[in-house]
């Protein structure tokens, strides 16, 4: 009886897991996909820049996100590691994770009037038991007006 | 303080070097803000009140830098990186360096 209580309650948090867990993927989805576009006319770029005589102005800018996975993804991931190979639903969640902290990041740049955001930088921290930090930072600039 | 992760401050030239300055902040994960993170924990997604203190925490370690650097004389930093390290468990740490310059 006590068994079957338990894995009534595993399999509720398995369901709530996999319902809200994935409708809020999707709809986190979207509003990247959405951001994104609006935001595209930005360059951001990552690589050393030689020459900085078009710029005029500096500014340092970040953008973080922590997420967390949910009940259901975390289940699957934990049988699919005993036999190995890709994980997809961790997969979601650590690009879920990078767009978006790489957006809040151009939507301050483009607060302050950004032209390009120059030598962007990724960085990732894992809180344990918590979930993962995704951090996105670079340098704003203007340009001079012509 | 201008801050820049370019190697220049752009249209400003260096007139002095101060090497390198670093600033860092060890915080503990927890903080009360655990009260709904296990909730998230069942159906996923964005935890703010996380994403919050760590860009406290990120702040305050480059306010140390800056400190630091203002001490120098500086009036820029250049080339700046940020890192993260567990300390312990329960415990990280967030770290920002850079070098120090003055510029026109």
């Amino acid at each position: 009886m006590e068994l079957i209580i338990q894995l009534g309650f595993v399999a509720f948090l398995l369901a709530i897991g996999y319902f809200f867990g994935s409708a809020r993927e999707q709809s986190h989805y979207k509003s990247i996909i959405q951001r994104q576009k609006s935001m595209s006319h930005l360059p951001t770029r990552a690589e050393k820049i030689k020459d900085t005589s078009p710029y005029s102005e500096a500014m340092l800018v970040s953008g973080s996100v922590v997420i967390a996975s949910d009940y259901f993804k975390n289940f699957v991931a934990g049988i699919k590691g005993f036999f190995g190979g890709r994980l997809t639903t961790y997969e979601t969640l650590m690009d879920r994770g990078r767009r978006e902290s790489i957006l809040r990041m151009k939507e301050q740049a483009l607060k302050w009037g950004a032209d390009e955001i120059l030598e962007v930088r990724l960085e990732m921290a894992t809180l344990d038991a918590i979930g993962i930090e995704m951090f996105a930072y670079g340098t704003a600039v203007k340009k001079h007006k012509v | 303080m201008i801050l820049t992760t370019i190697e220049v401050v752009p249209d400003k030239k260096i007139v002095a070097h101060f090497g390198i300055v670093t600033g860092s902040t060890v915080r503990s994960k927890h903080f009360g803000r655990d009260l709904f993170a296990g909730l998230k924990n069942i159906i996923g997604g964005e935890l703010k009140a996380y994403t919050e203190l760590m860009e406290e925490t990120r702040d305050e370690a480059t306010e140390r830098m800056i400190a630091q650097a203002t001490k120098l004389g500086a009036n820029a930093v250049i080339g700046i990186r940020f890192a993260s390290s567990d300390v312990a468990p329960g415990a990280a740490e967030v770290f920002a360096y850079g070098t120090a310059v003055k510029v026109e």
